[in-house]
């Protein structure tokens, strides 16, 4: 069997895809990669499905052995990415060969890098995908992080073009974010004044910032309400619980709570959010659903045409 | 009769909430095991999820096949088949428990609290068919309601570390069976040997939003029988 060994998994390592969606009945949160985009970029460059499964290799430190011809591509996070110890770029297809070591380092820029392999890694999913959740034990292999020795079937590709995405494109980070939020859920039951509060005061992501969620640092605001029943919390919600200080929910999240949310911050941003480290600094700023809408389309409208533009090496 | 009243509101870049009167109640809940009945037929393909919960429904949607106007025009427009009627929408389902201190160990303090034996409390416990009002928290976790006044609890000041898989237990006036070992705040009465989640299973849980519970008392015999297991379940 082709496969990739796992020699070392570094920090935080996860077998990821676009999600687990539709099970939300049964208490599933929908999992995937946390910095979409950039993780969609991997697959991208290499040709597979939008929804293949890659690897989310957080703060770094992966070490893998192939055991196969095969192609890969590292995006997300700025880190050294080295084939049997020499250097290799980031956001480009790179060649493997039956033994090669890839090598990633530690991240200086962002927090997350996302590894993808031509073809994709062949796990069987869980409830439709194979995202791995650790809080659930579920998705993965058997539900867990990766491993020492952990072998990940692929396909092996002797062929494939060597794309690159020009730097001009790759996201930037580490930089103060502008979080793009719709209001909704129980904003109304926030003031004007608090309100005003929340947009034009800055936020700091604080230690406690994982794949549930990042919990914010900065003006407290309040609201009128402070219990409601315990309702759907979609992606990006920003609940405020009764210290004031704002949690952006992502991935992990789970899926009921009971605290006022004063509405949802754009994926597109949740994604810049997910490689924020402890200590970013941020700003929320109020956009209406269609501009939400706009920003998607045209951001789908952008990716196409960069990569029907993308060349060969 | 009058219509249903409901409110929709904004959630997410790609998401809608759907609120009835926000109380915990069968009629209410009855809705919302409609309105998700409705929307899943309407919206379909454009369709990323429906979570239900007590009084309300989020909705999901693919914002590069839709947008905002057009499900909000598909919601009001099944919604308006929603009907005051039913509160008995789902299946019936028996869950056997095994009560006993060794297997409950807040049964006494609840008992002393309420200044009742255990045994009434053991017996009130079963006494109501509770209704399944909202899954969440943990895959599996099925919140149901609502618990005899006079076995209302608060959760414990300080969680358990720890809480088996399977322990039946009470905060405030709701019941739940844990799914998986979790640390927890609700007080135990018993342990109940049906897995609530099983992924190597389908369906993976024996209940969904709507269905109605009633919990059976076996003893530790028969809850051993039944694939009940008290080692591992340190309390």
């Amino acid at each position: 069997m082709s496969s990739f060994e796992v020699i070392a998994a570094g920090v935080l390592s996860l077998l990821q895809d676009n999600g687990r969606f539709g099970q939300s009945v049964l208490g599933l949160t929908t999992g995937g990669a946390m910095d979409a985009p950039s993780a969609r970029w991997a697959n991208r460059l290499l040709g597979n499905d939008n929804n293949a499964t890659l690897i989310e290799c957080s703060v770094g430190g992966l070490q893998l052995r192939a055991n196969s011809y095969s192609y890969i591509a590292v995006t997300g996070a700025e880190l050294p990415l080295s084939i049997n110890g020499k250097a290799a770029e980031l956001w480009a297809v790179q060649k493997v060969q039956p033994g090669d070591v890839i090598e990633l380092g530690m991240v200086s820029q962002g927090l997350r890098a996302y590894l993808a392999v031509a073809g994709g890694f062949a796990v069987t999913p869980q409830f439709g995908s194979v995202s791995t959740v650790l809080r659930e034990g579920i998705g993965g292999l058997n539900g867990n992080k990766l491993q020492t020795g952990d072998l990940l079937a692929v396909q092996e590709v002797k062929q494939l073009p060597r794309l690159s995405l020009p730097p001009a494109y790759r996201p930037q980070f580490n930089r103060i974010l502008t979080l793009r939020l719709v209001e909704g859920y129980q904003a109304e039951s926030f003031s004007v004044t608090e309100r005003q509060r929340f947009y034009l005061n800055s936020y700091k992501v604080t230690p406690q910032a994982d794949r549930m969620g990042y919990k914010l640092a900065g003006t407290a605001i309040q609201s009128k309400q402070s219990q409601l029943l315990s309702e759907g919390i979609c992606y990006g919600a920003v609940q405020i619980p009764p210290d004031g200080q704002p949690i952006v929910l992502l991935n992990d999240r789970q899926t009921l709570g009971g605290y006022p949310k004063i509405g949802s911050v754009l994926s597109l941003d949740c994604a810049l959010l997910a490689q924020a480290v402890a200590g970013t600094e941020l700003y929320f700023t109020a956009i209406s659903p269609e501009q939400a809408h706009n920003a998607l389309c045209l951001a789908k409208v952008r990716t196409d045409a960069i990569t029907s533009q993308l060349v060969s090496l | 009769m009058s219509k249903p009243q409901y409110q929709l509101t904004v959630a997410g870049e790609n998401a809608l909430m759907l609120y009835f009167d926000q109380r915990i109640d069968p009629g209410i809940s009855a809705l919302v095991h409609q309105a998700c009945a409705l929307i899943r037929a309407e919206l379909a393909a454009e369709l990323i999820d429906v979570l239900p919960s007590y009084a309300s429904v989020l909705v999901m949607f693919n914002p590069l096949r839709t947008d905002h106007f057009r499900v909000q025009a598909q919601l009001q427009h099944c919604l308006a088949q929603l009907q005051n009627n039913d509160s008995q929408s789902g299946k019936q389902v028996e869950l056997p428990v095994y009560y006993s201190e060794e297997s409950g160990p807040d049964l006494a303090l609840i008992a002393q609290t309420k200044n009742i034996s255990i045994d009434e409390v053991i017996q009130r416990h079963q006494a109501i068919s509770y209704r399944v009002y909202a899954i969440g928290f943990a895959p599996g976790f099925a919140y149901l309601g609502e618990v005899d006044p006079l076995l209302q609890m608060p959760r414990l000041a300080t969680p358990r570390a720890k809480v088996p898989r399977g322990a039946v237990a009470i905060a405030d006036r709701q019941t739940a069976v844990y799914p998986a070992q979790s640390p927890g705040g609700w007080n135990l009465i018993g342990l109940c040997p049906t897995r609530m989640f099983n992924p190597q299973q389908t369906p993976a849980m024996p209940v969904s939003v709507g269905d109605e519970v009633r919990f059976v008392a076996v003893d530790k015999a028969e809850f051993l029988r039944l694939g009940g297991e008290l080692q591992g379940a340190e309390l």
